[in-house]
């Protein structure tokens, strides 16, 4: 089965080691926040930037599903499956 | 002292809207600006922790994106390390997330590991292990009063935090809330705000809700502290069971700063503002104002400070340095920071046109920390 592919914007790659792009083995579909929750194994520090010590998404933290933005969808229990992409970017916001 | 001159150095953190500056001076007139640290979050607090031997440089960062979170230097901001799982955090069952850290207050030379930090939501928190990691305080978090503690303009948080230096007394301050004090190290919190007015509720004498802005210690006078109210200037001499106005003598009652000196007794700062309606400094002239007998007199302070000034100066963008004499430092919404090295009679300009200031904290180190600066033979 593919993996699922997670994209980093350019100023959380320093969290991630440098990487841009982070992938997940993908038996099966898995919701975006189970997603966050194995990313937070390896990148304690990446995680805390996504989410708050709740659970919930940065308010200004956007997670597309192959295009779509999770909160549009179901929000972290979205589900992703192997071969798809899971991109985050930030919103546009502050001044 | 001409050979402390080049033994021992000055830092200034500023922390700003858009990142964080640090300035290091040989003498305090002449300022070496290396920055921006963390460029694109706000720095609202900092601390320069001293003890141990070391010098510590902790900052409370927030991203708007990111969220908020903790990071500390011991190298002057040559390197910053985050503890991996956060230094503030809510634990699970509270269903609460940090969203702003408004003060980091090392403890007392006696107990050099303790570190204190006021958040938003209001919270306080205590880390024993110089700032890495920081624990709830239940007291406050649980205390029947927190539903009906307010938000100020900026956010509701414990931003004020003042610790007896060889007891268990601690007083906090919160916007809005008013001042706690525990007797006990922190496990239980009782308001002491009487004499203080919140003349913007329908009781304006209530035991809490009021909007304190800033609290100090005297450093000398054992139960003495002073308040920056929205609207009123107050000295306690009795730990906080009452409060009596000093405002007399100064052009305005509102503000955001108090500052105290390191030593002495009776001597502190206010900057103050026109009112709540028009947080500019009165008549458009910057100014600090100094009282050397408790509040009972003042004294305007703006050798150095520009002719006309329009923009505020925050609670937390003020602070003193331990030096004798002290120094006295803030900076402005405008940008500029303004350092004193003689208690204020007269200011330099350390910088301007940064973003927003919201904090700016300022200690004595050994001029071996400070790349540059000359080290003694």
């Amino acid at each position: 089965m593919a993996d699922i592919s997670v994209v980093l914007p350019s100023v959380l790659q320093p969290l991630a080691g440098g990487q841009s792009i982070l992938t997940a083995p993908a038996d099966g579909a898995v919701t975006v926040g189970f997603l966050l929750d194995s990313l937070a194994g390896d990148y304690p520090v990446l995680a805390r930037r996504l989410r708050d010590e709740t659970g919930a998404l940065r308010r200004y933290v956007n997670i597309y599903v192959n295009g779509d933005e999770v909160r549009r969808l179901r929000g972290l229990e979205t589900e992703v499956a192997g071969g798809q992409e899971v991109v985050i970017i930030q919103s546009v916001a502050g001044g | 002292m001409g050979c402390m001159a080049t033994e021992e150095s000055y830092v200034l953190a500023i922390g700003t809207k858009k990142g964080l500056w640090l300035a290091t001076s040989p003498d305090r007139r002449e300022w070496s600006m290396s920055g921006p640290h963390f460029l694109m979050s706000e720095v609202p607090s900092i601390a320069i922790d001293t003890r141990n031997g070391r010098t510590r440089i902790m900052v409370g960062v927030r991203s708007e994106h990111w969220g908020p979170t903790v990071a500390h230097s011991d190298d002057l901001g040559a390197t910053w390390t985050e503890p991996e799982q956060g230094a503030i955090k809510f634990p699970e069952g509270t269903d609460a997330a940090v969203e702003r850290i408004w003060q980091i207050y090392p403890d007392a030379e006696s107990r050099p590991g303790v570190v204190w930090a006021g958040a938003e939501p209001i919270s306080v928190w205590k880390s024993t292990d110089g700032g890495e990691h920081f624990e709830l305080n239940r007291g406050l978090w649980d205390h029947p009063h927190r539903s009906e503690w307010g938000a100020g303009y900026g956010g509701a948080a414990a931003h004020s935090i003042v610790v007896d230096p060889t007891g268990d007394k601690v007083h906090i301050a919160m916007s809005t809330g008013g001042v706690y004090r525990s007797l006990d190290g922190g496990t239980s919190w009782e308001p002491r705000n009487k004499g203080i007015s919140a003349y913007f509720m329908p009781d304006p004498n209530p035991e809490f809700g009021q909007c304190v802005h800033k609290i100090a210690a005297d450093a000398a006078v054992d139960g003495r502290l002073y308040a920056q109210n929205h609207h009123g200037v107050y000295r306690t001499d009795d730990n906080g069971e009452n409060w009596e106005s000093i405002a007399e003598g100064l052009p305005a009652d509102f503000g955001f700063v108090m500052l105290t000196h390191p030593r002495r007794a009776g001597t502190a700062w206010v900057v103050p503002l026109k009112a709540d309606g028009e947080r500019i400094p009165p008549d458009g002239k910057l100014a600090a104002h100094r009282t050397d007998d408790a509040g009972r007199t003042w004294k305007r302070l703006d050798s150095g400070l520009p002719q006309s000034e329009y923009n505020a100066v925050l609670r937390d963008a003020a602070s003193v340095d331990s030096a004798e004499p002290a120094g006295v430092y803030f900076g402005t919404r405008g940008g500029s920071v303004y350092a004193s090295p003689d208690e204020g009679e007269h200011f330099i300009e350390v910088a301007s046109h940064l973003p927003d200031v919201l904090c700016v904290r300022a200690a004595v180190v050994s001029a071996s920390l400070v790349p540059g600066a000359p080290v003694p033979a």
